[in-house]
């Protein structure tokens, strides 16, 4: 796993991903993207294969979970949980917004 | 078979190699035609090479160019010769061929291994067998040989077949439109009008549904083949549902491009097979089917749970699931029991409009 990028870069570069995924919104990092609208499956594996590279890690199947990917916070926190080889944390919380 | 001068991809037990290739990539010089055209040769075409490429179109099997070539040129003199139509994506210009393959299949959303590339010269061979081992090889002198390789053998011919390459120019100029699109991506999916079809399988569903086992690999949940009769046999009964899906937009039809096979119990539906074609992931589509059958088990009292195998190639279908609010509840190896989170909410594709028909007994 890469050790080359700073939690802060990786904040950084999730959450320009997102904000190019959603160039009419403001999102907070703690804002359920989800909430925001239909998911389709090609953003689904855009955004796993996005982070997979920002990560240098392949995400295991047991965290690909929706609530893992629901805000930057959450996709923070799974990098970090990856890093660490630790077990599923509890959640950051998400912000349901309209 | 194992002659030295023919030439293969990797060996690939039998039962794999059967209908494996769905484009066949296509050298031009002393290929296709009879000499160099930069050269100065006629370049008269090799009829029994333009009989081959007619042939397994019409069997459904794809065709493209990677020629090392003056683009203008050689499309000029295909243009003279006719052949333009035959040929989707073709690759004419300087770069090595193993690089105009990949461009070739992702063009066409299929994998390295579903293609063949036909050169005479043993370098290009040689370049492409080193950079995409993949790649089913062919020295255009054992092209008559070749064709009654099983790769070159549908298991069976539909009339979505026969129209394959049609539906795939259509593609390309979906593409284009895409690529001039000004808005968002949601803007361009709403502004093509598409149209989701679900429907109860009826018999003239079936040999499709069976292609679509066999030729779907990406967006497929357990990778398992089902035959003819066993799908009718399935669509008749009370206790399991068979769904169809097919889709149009503005620019045409897609064809029947999903499947559902699922078997229904009191308190939870076990959906044995999700699967959609290649043609349509990029229409953001992948999930239309299977929130419909979550809302049909819904209706019906039962959650909804999925087999899904770890194929090696369908990490994407495994990310659909995820991402539709799925969770594992069962493992065994590779093979996977998935139940969904009844409390999730079940958003809808704004840009796709859903028919479906009646919940009701097929017939038989």
């Amino acid at each position: 796993m890469s050790s080359e990028l700073t939690l802060t870069e990786i904040r950084t570069q999730v959450r320009e991903f997102i904000a190019g995924r959603y160039p009419q919104q403001e999102i907070a990092d703690h804002d359920d993207i989800f909430a925001l609208g239909y998911v389709n499956s090609l953003f689904a594996m855009e955004l796993v294969v996005f982070l997979e590279k920002v990560f240098g890690a392949t995400i295991p199947n047991q965290e690909l979970q929706i609530d893992n990917f629901r805000s930057v916070d959450r996709m923070v926190s799974l990098f970090e949980r990856m890093r660490s080889g630790g077990s599923p944390a509890e959640a950051a919380p998400v912000a349901v917004s309209g | 078979m194992t002659t030295d001068s023919a030439v293969r991809g990797p060996e690939v037990p039998d039962a794999h190699r059967r209908g494996r290739v769905k484009c066949v990539v296509w050298d031009l010089d002393n290929t296709l035609w009879n000499g160099v055209l930069l050269e100065g040769d006629a370049c008269d075409v090799r009829p029994e090479v333009v009989e081959v490429i007619r042939h397994l179109d019409s069997v459904g099997i794809l065709h493209s160019i990677a020629s090392k070539n003056d683009r203008a040129a050689a499309w000029q003199r295909l243009t003279e010769l006719g052949l333009t139509d035959l040929f989707l994506h073709p690759e004419i210009g300087w770069q090595p061929k193993s690089e105009s393959i990949q461009r070739i299949a992702a063009s066409l959303n299929i994998g390295l291994d579903a293609i063949a590339f036909v050169d005479d010269q043993p370098f290009e061979l040689a370049e492409v067998a080193y950079a995409v081992p993949e790649v089913l090889r062919v020295d255009v002198v054992d092209l008559a040989d070749a064709i009654r390789w099983p790769e070159f053998e549908p298991r069976f011919v539909t009339e979505e077949s026969r129209n394959r390459r049609e539906m795939y120019r259509t593609q390309s100029v979906r593409a284009e439109a895409e690529r001039e699109f000004a808005g968002t991506n949601e803007d361009f999916l709403r502004s093509l009008d598409m149209v989701f079809t679900i429907v109860h399988a009826e018999r003239e569903h079936l040999q499709r549904a069976e292609e679509l086992t066999l030729r779907t690999n990406q967006l497929n949940s357990t990778g398992r083949t089902y035959s003819y009769d066993e799908l009718d046999a399935i669509r008749v009964r009370d206790d399991h549902l068979l769904l169809v899906a097919s889709l149009t937009d503005t620019f045409g039809s897609y064809g029947t491009i999903g499947l559902a096979l699922v078997e229904k119990g009191d308190l939870h539906w076990d959906l044995r097979l999700l699967l959609m074609s290649c043609r349509v992931v990029s229409r953001g589509v992948g999930m239309v089917l299977l929130n419909h059958v979550t809302r049909l088990a819904r209706d019906d009292g039962a959650t909804l749970r999925a087999d899904f195998v770890e194929t090696g190639r369908n990490r994407m279908m495994q990310v659909t699931y995820a991402f539709a609010g799925f969770r594992e509840i069962a493992r065994d190896g590779d093979r996977v029991v998935l139940e969904r989170d009844a409390d999730l909410e079940l958003p809808e594709a704004s840009y796709v409009r859903l028919v479906t028909d009646p919940i009701r007994t097929a017939t038989p």
